[in-house]
C-alpha cells in the first residue's frame, strides 16, 4: 500500500477578532497597538466583584457572520464559561458559547482546479480573546491584557476537506466572505485570524475515520497547507510502519516545517464548562435578524458579478479590485463620484497600489480619497491633462491635494488652443521641408518626425489628438 | 453520605488544573470532603426533572446588552499597582509553562 491509497480530511477552525469599538464584556476600546494595558479596565482584569456587560456590537457581528455563511442563528442562546487557568486570562475562565453557538450548518462555497464544493460550517461562537504573554529568557513571562476581552467569533468547519489544497481555498474564501461583512480586518499577520487544523487519513474506502491530529502555530494560509502536506505524509508513513497513530496536538515549525508534538493538553472535561451566571440569556429574533441583514455590505461575489456586468470590467480586474473590502469601496466610491469605471480601475489597480506598496501603506491609512480620483479622473476624460500630466497630479492627490486646484495652479492644462498651436505648427513644418515632402508625397509616417519638435516646442503640453488633427490640416494646407 | 467516587488522584489532577500545590495531608482530606460533597449533590438526582428547563441565570433579564461604545478607563496605573509585580507596564509573572503551550 502507498500513499496515494490513503484518503485525507481536514477540519479547520478559525477564529476571527471582531472590530467593535469595545471589548465583548467591557467598555473597554478594541485597538491594536495601542501602549501595554492602556486599554484595560477592572473587568478586563477579573477584579473581584465586577461583572461583565455584553456588547450588542459583538452580537450583531456574529449574526453578520452567521448571515453570510450561510448558518442558521440561534434564536435563544447563553454564554459559558471555560475554565482554565494561565496569566493572560486574568478571569481563570473564558466567557463562550459552549452549548448554544449563536449559529449552526452553515456552508461556504470553494473553487480548487475549477472544481467548486460546499463546505459545511458545523457551527459558530461568539467569545473573548485572552491577553497576550511575551515570554522572556528570565524565567519570567511579561502580559499585556489590551487584547483580553476583545470579541471573537470561531467559525468551526466540518470535516469536509479532503486535501490541503481544499484547506487553502477555504481559508482564502472564508477571509473573503467575512472581510466583506466588514466585522474583521481577518490579518494573521495581526492575529485578527488565527487557524487551528484538525487532520486525519484513512485507507481509501474505510467507513471510519482515522485518528485526528491537531496542527497550531499556523500563522499563514500557506504554512496551513504545508502543515497539513507534512501531517498527510507523517501520518500515511506511520500507517504502513503499523504504527498506532496518537490523538494529539502538534505544532507547526516554521524554519524545518514539520510538525512537532506538543505537550498533552488539557482535555474538554477538564474546561469544566458551565453556563455563565453572570450574563442574561440572548432571544435573537426574526426583525432584529432583518435589520441587521439590511446592514450586511454586498459580498465579493456579487461585486465582481456587478463590475463586469454592469460596469464593463474584465474578470481579472474585477478579481484585483475585491482582493481587499477597502480596495473595493474605493474603487465603488470613486465610480460613484462619476469616474470612468474602466480608467478608475486602472489607476487602482496599477498607480494606487504601486503607491501602497512602496509606503507600506493601507488605502485607508493614505490621504487619497475617491473624489480626488474621480476629478483627475475626469481631467483625462475632458482633454485638460494628458495621461502623462495625470502622473504629476496623481502624486499630488495621493498628498491630498485637490486636483482640478493643482492643475490649476500649476498650469498643467493641455493645450488645445488652435490659436496658440497653429504658429506653433507652422514654424516646426518650416523647419522640417523634407517631412513636410515626404508627407505629401504620400507617406503618412513622415508626420511621427514632425510631432516630435511639435510636442518639444509645447514642452509636453499639447492636446496630442488635437495637434494631430491640426498638423493635417497644416500639411494639407501646403499641398 | 459517602459515595467512594472521588479518587486521590482526581483530586490531584483538578489541584494541578487550577495550579495548586497540595501536600499529602490535604489531598486525603480534599478527598474526603468531595466525596461527601458528590454525596449530598447525588440527593438531587432524586428529583424528577424531566421538562424542567434548565436555570441558566437567576435574573429575568433577557438581552440584556450594552451598546458598542468604548468607554477608555484611563487607570492603567491603578491597575497595575495591585499587580505582584510589573516592568514598563506589562504585569510581570513567572513563566509557569514553556512557549509551546501559548493558545
Amino acid at each position: 500500500m502507498a500513499i496515494s491509497n490513503f484518503e485525507t480530511t481536514i477540519g479547520l477552525e478559525v477564529h476571527i477578532e471582531l472590530k467593535t469599538n469595545s471589548k465583548a464584556m467591557s467598555p473597554s476600546p478594541v485597538e491594536y497597538g495601542a501602549a501595554p494595558n492602556q486599554n484595560t479596565n477592572v473587568i478586563d482584569w477579573g477584579y473581584p466583584g465586577v461583572l461583565p456587560q455584553a456588547n450588542r456590537g459583538a452580537i450583531e457581528a456574529g449574526m453578520m457572520a452567521a448571515l453570510a455563511l450561510h448558518a442558521d442563528i440561534t434564536p435563544d442562546l447563553h454564554w459559558d464559561r471555560k475554565n482554565y487557568f494561565y496569566p493572560d486570562n486574568p478571569k481563570a475562565y473564558q466567557i463562550t458559547q459552549q452549548f448554544e453557538p449563536i449559529a449552526k450548518d452553515g456552508w461556504l462555497e470553494i473553487e480548487v482546479d475549477g472544481q467548486k464544493k460546499r463546505v459545511g460550517i458545523t457551527e459558530m461562537h461568539v467569545e473573548e480573546d485572552a491577553g497576550k504573554n511575551t515570554h522572556g529568557t528570565n524565567g519570567y513571562s511579561y502580559v499585556d491584557l489590551n487584547r483580553q476581552g476583545t470579541p471573537l467569533i470561531e467559525i468551526v468547519g466540518a470535516p469536509d476537506l479532503t486535501s490541503p489544497d481544499e484547506a487553502y481555498a477555504y481559508l482564502e474564501a472564508l477571509k473573503e466572505t467575512i472581510q466583506f461583512t466588514g466585522i474583521s480586518d481577518v490579518k494573521m499577520e495581526e492575529g485578527s485570524m488565527r487557524v487551528d487544523a484538525n487532520i486525519s487519513i484513512r485507507p481509501i474506502g474505510s467507513k471510519q475515520y482515522g485518528t485526528k491530529v491537531e496542527l497550531k502555530n499556523l500563522n499563514s494560509f500557506n504554512y496551513v497547507r504545508k502543515g497539513l502536506l507534512f501531517e498527510e505524509q507523517r501520518q500515511a508513513k506511520a500507517y504502513l510502519a503499523g504504527e498506532t497513530l496518537k490523538q494529539q496536538t502538534r505544532r507547526y515549525d516554521e524554519t524545518t516545517g514539520e510538525t512537532i508534538l506538543m505537550r498533552v493538553k488539557e482535555t474538554a472535561d477538564d474546561y469544566r464548562y458551565f453556563p455563565e451566571p453572570d450574563l442574561a440569556p440572548i432571544h435573537i429574533d426574526q426583525p432584529w435578524i432583518n435589520t441587521v441583514a439590511q446592514k450586511l455590505p454586498e459580498d465579493a461575489k456579487t461585486r465582481r458579478q456587478r463590475y463586469v456586468e454592469e460596469l464593463g470590467l474584465d474578470t481579472y480586474d474585477a478579481e484585483v479590485l475585491t482582493q481587499t473590502l477597502a480596495m473595493a469601496n474605493f474603487f465603488d466610491a470613486t465610480v460613484a463620484e462619476g469616474a470612468n469605471p474602466k480608467r478608475a480601475s486602472n489607476y487602482l489597480m496599477g498607480d494606487v497600489n504601486a503607491f501602497l506598496n512602496a509606503n507600506h501603506q493601507d488605502l485607508e491609512d493614505t490621504k487619497l480619497i475617491p473624489k480626488h480620483l474621480a476629478d483627475m479622473i475626469k481631467l483625462i476624460d475632458e482633454d485638460v491633462i494628458s495621461t502623462k500630466m495625470a502622473k504629476q497630479v496623481f502624486k499630488a492627490i495621493t498628498d491630498g491635494q485637490e486636483p482640478v486646484q493643482y492643475v490649476e495652479d500649476h498650469n498643467l492644462k493641455q493645450l488645445s488652443d488652435p490659436a496658440i498651436l497653429l504658429p506653433m505648427i507652422e514654424e516646426v513644418l518650416d523647419n522640417n521641408e523634407q517631412s513636410v515632402q515626404d508627407f505629401l508625397g504620400g507617406k503618412e509616417r513622415a508626420t511621427k518626425a514632425l510631432i516630435g519638435p511639435i510636442m518639444k516646442a509645447t514642452r509636453g503640453n499639447a492636446n496630442p489628438n488635437v495637434v494631430n488633427d491640426l498638423l493635417h490640416q497644416a500639411l494639407e494646407a501646403r499641398r | 453520605m459517602a459515595t467512594d467516587k472521588i479518587t486521590p488522584e482526581e483530586v490531584e489532577h483538578v489541584a494541578s488544573l487550577a495550579k495548586l500545590a497540595l501536600t499529602e495531608a490535604d489531598k486525603e482530606a480534599f478527598t474526603r470532603q468531595l466525596d461527601k460533597i458528590f454525596g449530598l449533590v447525588d440527593t438531587l438526582d432524586e428529583v424528577d426533572t424531566t421538562n424542567v428547563k434548565p436555570t441558566y441565570t437567576v435574573t429575568d433579564l433577557t438581552t440584556a446588552l450594552r451598546d458598542d461604545v468604548a468607554v477608555p478607563a484611563n487607570e492603567t496605573q491603578k491597575l497595575l499597582a495591585n499587580a505582584p509585580e510589573t516592568q514598563e507596564n506589562l504585569i510581570k509573572v513567572p513563566a509557569i509553562l514553556n512557549a509551546e503551550e501559548e493558545n
